[in-house]
């Protein structure tokens, strides 16, 4: 059965899966879907717009119509129960579901003037454009210096040594790595400890001058130094780049985004500025959802 | 006031936590009413024994406070509650801090009693103090009853009733005052009726206190220092 169908019903079903927890029944029981999304998801000055976007894999939906603004220079926090679609609409904003056969995107996603799915895009260049870093680090099994250089290289953006040496050691210093591996930037990335390897990516990542960086759980395999870091670097980046973040920790929404959207079984339930979502979530499922009370 | 689900974490020790503050807020809220109420009886009918014993509760209803806020730090530390949680611990803490005051204003109305008892009884003054002491008791009691539901309509109530209770106060005032020119010989027996009422006024004010924590609770929305009316429009929003 499609668990996001069941919502579509007046009454409980009796043959809920057993798997679900009681907590979620009762949810499901006592709470419906808003007609709408609830609160602002639009911005004026929207860096990325998506309207009404549907995600299949296969027959199965896993987005439902979401329409939000990221706006410019924002960081958005996506966060939402696991299996919600929360990765998966992040994934879209520069077609990394591209790479999975039977996954289809509706709707209309927009950078800036820019179509993401105009079949006349190159998909390489949109991705210079809008980077990703993962949740795991995953450095190339190359030096330090040649992890961030190979963006830069490919797209051609330095011609000389000298430029390349350059955008290397600004992308390390914008990640706050620089003065941790000046003095061995030729041995290689994967020698760094894990919350290292995760700033080098972001080098990487930012190397290509991108304009919204997309980050997928980006410190759920760091401790909570390496941690602090990052989201320490967030709020930075934030000053010249667009960010959004899927993140499953609540407290770190809270603290490195200025809007929040919460996602339900692959609807948008809400986004609203983070302070509103974490002292006064406008629908219950938020409130559920950051209270810890189901997910 | 159907949003408050405190029982319903995923974590059954949460819920067992905010529990527990509710239960000892609501043990503390008891203890402090019932501190207001013998400490009017103790001053209306120079029971001295009675007087005595609202002191002794003092130091019951300090330990419960300390609790209680030891109990919401730990919820802060270890939880990390958000939106109606984090509301409750908030609202809670400075409930517990207004409560804490007004079990000592009834203890200054207990120590004015007793020194009626010794000096003899005040000519003037004992209507006010029951008619005041009366509306003050009702509100705190409202009040209370209002954070153990969650309801913002009654906590609104209480912030209304707290005007009339300041207007009769300067009414009383006023009228004590007279008395007091008439007849000098009565002057310290009156000022201790006068201690007595502006710690019911007080009380008054605390009581108004918890309701804007209430409807900070249920609402979400800071409605101190403005008028009941601006609170309403506030709410209607």
């Amino acid at each position: 059965m499609d668990t996001a169908e069941k919502f579509d019903d007046k009454t409980p079903r009796s043959d809920t899966p057993a798997s679900q927890s009681e907590g979620e029944q009762a949810m499901e029981n006592s709470t419906r879907y808003p007609e709408q999304t609830i609160g602002s998801p639009y911005v004026d000055n929207a860096k990325m717009s998506m309207r009404d976007v549907d995600v299949f894999y296969g027959d199965k939906q896993a987005i439902h119509g979401v329409s939000l603004d990221i706006g410019k220079n924002e960081v958005v926090a996506l966060i939402g129960p696991s299996g919600c679609g929360k990765s998966t609409f992040l994934r879209c904003l520069n077609r990394m579901n591209d790479t999975i056969d039977i996954c289809q995107v509706k709707g209309s996603l927009h950078l800036e003037d820019q179509d993401l799915y105009d079949p006349k895009l190159d998909v390489v260049e949109l991705r210079a454009r809008v980077g990703m870093v993962f949740q795991k680090p995953n450095p190339f099994p190359k030096s330090i210096y040649d992890n961030v250089a190979y963006g830069p290289r490919i797209h051609g953006l330095a011609n000389k040594k000298y430029d390349l040496d350059e955008i290397v050691e600004t992308s390390l210093q914008k990640a706050g790595l620089w003065n941790e591996v000046k003095d061995r930037l030729h041995s290689p990335g994967t020698g760094l400890s894990g919350g290292q390897q995760q700033r080098l990516c972001i080098a990487r990542t930012i190397a290509v001058s991108p304009e919204v960086v997309l980050m997928d759980e980006p410190c759920s395999a760091l401790d909570p130094i390496a941690t602090a870091k990052i989201e320490e670097l967030i709020a930075e980046l934030s000053e010249s780049y667009t960010i959004a973040i899927v993140t499953h920790s609540m407290q770190q929404a809270a603290r490195v985004s200025n809007r929040t959207a919460y996602f339900h079984l692959g609807r948008l339930v809400e986004m609203n500025d983070t302070e509103t979502v974490f002292t006064k979530p406008e629908h219950d499922l938020t409130e559920a959802y950051i209270t810890g009370r189901f997910g | 006031m159907d949003r408050m689900h405190f029982g319903e974490h995923s974590s059954s020790q949460f819920n067992e936590a905010l529990e527990s503050i509710r239960n000892n807020l609501m043990e503390m809220g008891g203890l402090v009413e019932k501190q207001v109420v013998d400490a009017l009886q103790a001053l209306l009918q120079a029971d001295s024994a009675l007087a005595e014993k609202v002191l002794e509760t003092e130091d019951k209803v300090d330990k419960l406070e300390m609790l209680i806020d030891e109990e919401c730090t730990k919820v802060l530390a270890l939880r990390q509650p958000a939106a109606s949680d984090l509301r409750l611990i908030i609202a809670v803490t400075k409930a517990v801090s207004d409560l804490e005051r007004i079990g000592d204003e009834s203890a200054k109305i207990a120590r004015m009693g007793l020194q009626l008892a010794e000096e003899g009884e005040s000519p003037r003054g004992y209507v006010e103090v029951r008619h005041i002491g009366n509306h003050v008791r009702n509100m705190l009691r409202d009040t209370l009853d209002a954070f153990a539901r969650f309801d913002a309509k009654k906590a609104l109530e209480v912030a209304a009733e707290d005007k009339e209770v300041d207007l009769e106060y300067r009414s009383a005032m006023r009228s004590l005052v007279t008395f007091m020119m008439e007849d000098p010989r009565a002057i310290s027996r009156v000022l201790n009726i006068i201690w007595s009422l502006r710690a019911l006024e007080r009380i008054g004010d605390h009581a108004r206190n918890i309701g804007e924590q209430v409807i900070y609770l249920v609402e979400g929305k800071d409605v101190r220092h403005i008028s009941v009316d601006e609170i309403e429009a506030k709410l209607k929003k």
